[in-house]
């Protein structure tokens, strides 16, 4: 097949895509002129991306000194392409600019004062390639930072790795934008190093045949390369028909071999690979001169220019220098529209600080009548009259207007079954459109949107897998929790009921807590006989006795309120409402004591029982309880009642003890009697002591909230 | 005789084809509900809970079950748009109580910000975390992992502190879209 290929192409027959258009020729401005040499500029702007892929790491700290050729980032992965410094200088700044991008979005660019000495750093000039090894070659493509030129800018040396059976190696010269020239140039002057580039690329790739293509308004072009190739049997220069958009790959490859790429497809696939002439170039700077990818050619022209023309632009030249130079006419104008890249697949940049990237090709300023649509806030759509001359030029055979339809209904699902991943933007469609209807702005919003979808979707797949991930793990460590838990109960069960001193020592104790209780029950047990009998002694008392009780035990039950009461409303205690408390309190109680001094005795001794049972947790305690009620159950009547008395006494001491802590207890049971307590004068003395106590706790308390909130608020 | 004749050949044959699908029914039976499944992906995964299920999972189950559609509220009309078709059932508007903050704020992509010299280091946020974006140990500063966080806000309200607020992701190159204001495009009605 390959043979036959070859056959067409030395009888210079080529086969033909679909569509295509013939915008007018304007190479006509540029194309006579050699490529300029300008001078320094005084700043440049060097974005650390300029290729398709991800930016590297930066080498370089804002106040160093750079030389020219000098890496400013390193390349960390295969998708990373090193930038280097286009001249010697100083780095002032690393910060956000505004990057040649159709957003007008700023990107970190590396800001170089020049210093306008224009020092090389140390090269390694290579003069027999026969050396190196095709590993070094690779290696030095890669870090001399070489990104297509032709605009995409994948990374080449990802693109010349070695593949397997590559049939055609095909040089795109074709340069279909209607405007630019700065390959065309490129060739005429520079055919000798493009030449050698190919010759690198041969020894790479190894392909059956290369191609050189070359629109055939380009004769200088042709001639020049045709010489610099001649002594070359495998590179053919092909004479292709001008038409847009020839340049584009899978339309090139069509020409060339009447192959079509199919859709999903690369050309690598069909052991076809396609590089730009300027690439060529810069490989045979990067490997034989070891000169880094640091300035390209750049067509500056647009009727709006005085001197429209070629440069050598350093990477990081901002537009605005370049249009300086070029004379442009107006500069002050702000309407005045600036377009990077050609006017068929071009963009508008936002500010003249916009720098040269390594896929910059062409600035176009264009003037008012050259083409008024760039000047036009307002764009003249109308209704598509389904004339179908977008489907007739569009170079991929798509349905132009069925795809703008679906884009502006943004049925997705419909633009996919439309192959819109197949438009190559080359807006063919929008240029012959009657209606001026910008479907290619409408085909990129829906590409950018469905690329979105699909990183969402991928996105929704990841979380998902992390979510069940998480939930199994969650799942995991709570059944691994429970087997920890179960392993220890069965461990401390064993450990019982093994005979070591240990266990039996645990045993005793149990043993030893069980009789306590068991001796607290019989305590109680008698406690409750004796009261039916003390209720019984109760009737026979008189009303005055009982009537006294009654009233000392409101009064008591009054006075603690109030404290509780104070105590809730105030929480600082301050010494004022004690005082009141206490004072009151005391009233209450010598209106109480002339009455009945059994009472206080009863409460005398309900003050010792309750201070000793707040110490009974211990088994002695309990005994000891006992004993006292057994001694109290032989003393007379007086002391019955007092028994009464302390019965109560006791049975409060125990609630609250249940509710408080031991030493709680100590000082409630202290309160409750101090209220009890017969001498007057003693009674202030304990009531000022339980206050204090009293005081103590609120405080303790107060602190504990502080710390719990404390707590909650961490 | 021959009325016995056919009720011997139909039945049968009804016979064949009970044992058949019998045995279809238990050898090709479908074990989960592809139902759920299917809505399970057209939910957005952010595993947020908004909808009152704990991840997308339950809520697609519930669903299925006869659950309203209207509750997602990362994933808005699309989803719903979407469930209806699947679900076959009317679009409803999403429900109210389930509305992401202020309508009329930007609906850009957020994820979580842990305004780091604030941490405490209390990993409430990591235990609430439904995909594990967050990193950290117990009194060591977090930090949360852009790339893995779905945006669900979780993290937020368990914060003792308040470090972690909602931000939006920053337009870059990568995300950018053709937007209509850098190019006039004007719809047609």
């Amino acid at each position: 097949m390959v043979e036959s290929v070859i056959q067409r192409i030395t009888r210079g027959h080529f086969w033909d895509f679909h569509g295509g258009i013939h915008p007018p020729e304007q190479k006509f401005f540029t194309s006579n002129k050699p490529i300029k040499q300008l001078v320094l500029p005084k700043q440049l702007i060097i974005p650390l991306q300029q290729h398709i892929g991800r930016e590297g790491d930066l080498l370089v700290s804002i106040g160093e000194h750079v030389l020219k050729g000098q890496a400013l980032t390193l390349s960390t992965n295969p998708m990373v392409v090193p930038i280097h410094a286009p001249t010697s200088g100083t780095i002032n700044a690393i910060k956000m600019s505004v990057i040649a991008h159709p957003s007008g979005l700023s990107q970190l660019c590396i800001f170089l004062d020049v210093d306008g000495e224009d020092t090389w750093r140390k090269r390694d000039v290579c003069p027999d390639l026969e050396k190196l090894s095709n590993h070094e070659i690779i290696e030095k493509i890669a870090d001399a930072g070489i990104a297509g030129m032709g605009g995409a800018g994948f990374p080449t040396h990802i693109k010349v790795n070695r593949k397997p059976e590559i049939k055609f190696l095909i040089i795109n010269g074709a340069e279909c934008e209607p405007y630019i020239t700065a390959d065309d140039l490129l060739m005429m002057e520079q055919s000798v190093a493009i030449a050698d580039g190919i010759k690198i690329l041969d020894r790479l790739l190894t392909p059956t045949i290369i191609l050189i293509a070359i629109e055939d308004n380009k004769p200088k072009a042709i001639k020049a390369l045709q010489q610099a190739t001649a002594a070359i049997e495998k590179i053919k220069v092909c004479i292709v028909p001008t038409k847009y958009p020839t340049g584009g790959e899978k339309q090139l490859i069509q020409i060339l071999t009447g192959q079509e790429v199919t859709s999903g497809r690369l050309p690598i696939h069909d052991g076809i690979i396609m590089q730009n002439v300027a690439t060529c170039f810069a490989i045979n700077e990067a490997v034989r001169h070891d000169t880094p990818l640091i300035r390209r050619v750049v067509t500056v022209t647009g009727q709006a220019l005085n001197k429209p023309q070629n440069v050598w632009a350093l990477l990081g030249t901002p537009v605005n220098f370049l249009l300086e130079q070029c004379g442009v006419q107006d500069i002050e104008n702000e309407k005045q529209p600036v377009i990077m890249g050609g006017p068929m697949m071009g963009f508008s940049v936002f500010s003249e600080l916009v720098p040269i990237v390594k896929t910059s090709n062409c600035i176009l300023v264009p003037s008012k009548i050259e083409m008024p649509s760039a000047f036009e806030k307002e764009n003249k759509e109308v209704e598509c009259i389904r004339c179908g001359q977008c489907s007739d030029v569009c170079p991929s055979q798509l349905l132009p207007q069925e795809l703008q339809w679906s884009a502006k209904a943004k049925d997705y699902s419909q633009l996919e079954k439309l192959n819109l991943s197949d438009c190559i933007d080359c807006g063919a469609c929008a240029y012959v459109c009657p209606s001026q209807i910008p479907l290619v702005h409408y085909y990129r919003i829906a590409k950018a949107e469905i690329r979105e979808q699909q990183q969402l979707d991928l996105k929704a797949e990841k979380a998902k897998v992390r979510f069940e991930a998480r939930k199994l793990r969650l799942e995991k460590e709570k059944v691994a929790r429970q087997e920890k838990h179960k392993k220890a109960a069965a461990a401390r069960k064993a450990a019982m009921n093994k005979a070591t001193p240990e266990a039996t020592g645990a045993k005793s104790a149990v043993a030893a807590a069980l009789a306590r209780v068991k001796a607290k029950k019989a305590s109680q047990g008698q406690d409750q006989t004796n009261t039916p009998v003390t209720q019984a002694d109760l009737a026979t008392e008189t009303v005055d006795d009982q009537k006294s009780q009654v009233a000392a035990a409101i009064a008591r039950a009054k006075a603690k309120k109030k404290l509780k009461e104070e105590a809730a409303q105030k929480p600082l205690s301050s010494n004022e409402t004690v005082d009141k408390v206490v004072e009151e309190k005391a009233a209450s109680t010598e209106q109480v004591s002339p009455d009945d001094k059994k009472a206080k005795i009863a409460a005398a001794i309900a003050k010792a029982k309750a201070k000793k049972l707040s110490k009974s947790a211990e088994a002695s305690d309990i005994e000891k309880t006992t004993e006292n009620t057994s001694t109290e159950k032989t003393v007379n009547l007086d002391d019955k009642k007092a028994k009464i008395a302390a019965a109560i006494a006791k049975a409060k001491a125990k609630k609250l003890g249940k509710s408080a802590e031991a030493s709680d207890i100590e000082k409630t049971t202290e309160n409750t009697s101090a209220e009890k307590t017969i001498n007057s004068d003693d009674k202030k003395a304990k009531i000022a002591a339980a206050i204090a106590k009293a005081k103590a706790r609120k405080k303790l308390k107060e602190a504990s909230m502080i710390e719990q909130n404390d707590q909650d608020s961490v | 005789m021959n009325i016995l004749l056919a009720i011997l050949v139909l039945g049968s044959i009804a016979a064949i084809f009970g044992a058949l699908l019998g045995f279809a029914s238990v050898h090709f039976k479908v074990d989960a509900d592809p139902i759920v499944d299917q809505l399970d992906a057209l939910l957005p995964q952010t595993q947020c809970g908004q909808c009152g299920y704990p991840g997308c999972k339950p809520y697609a189950q519930a669903v299925a079950d006869g659950e309203a559609i209207n509750k997602c509220a990362p994933g808005g009309e699309d989803t719903i748009k979407k469930i209806a078709d699947l679900m076959g059932v009317e679009v409803q508007p999403i429900d109210d109580s389930h509305v992401q903050g202020d309508a009329s704020k930007s609906n850009r992509p957020k994820v979580a910000f842990i305004i780091e010299e604030d941490c405490i280091g209390c990993t409430k946020c990591i235990q609430a975390c439904p995909v594990d974006a967050i990193i950290g140990a117990a009194k060591q500063m977090h930090t949360i992992i852009i790339d893995e966080c779905t945006g669900c806000d979780l993290c937020v309200a368990p914060c003792p502190v308040d470090c972690i607020e909602m931000r939006e992701l920053p337009d870059t190159i990568h995300n950018w879209q053709w937007d209509l204001t850098s190019i006039p495009v004007k719809q047609l009605d």
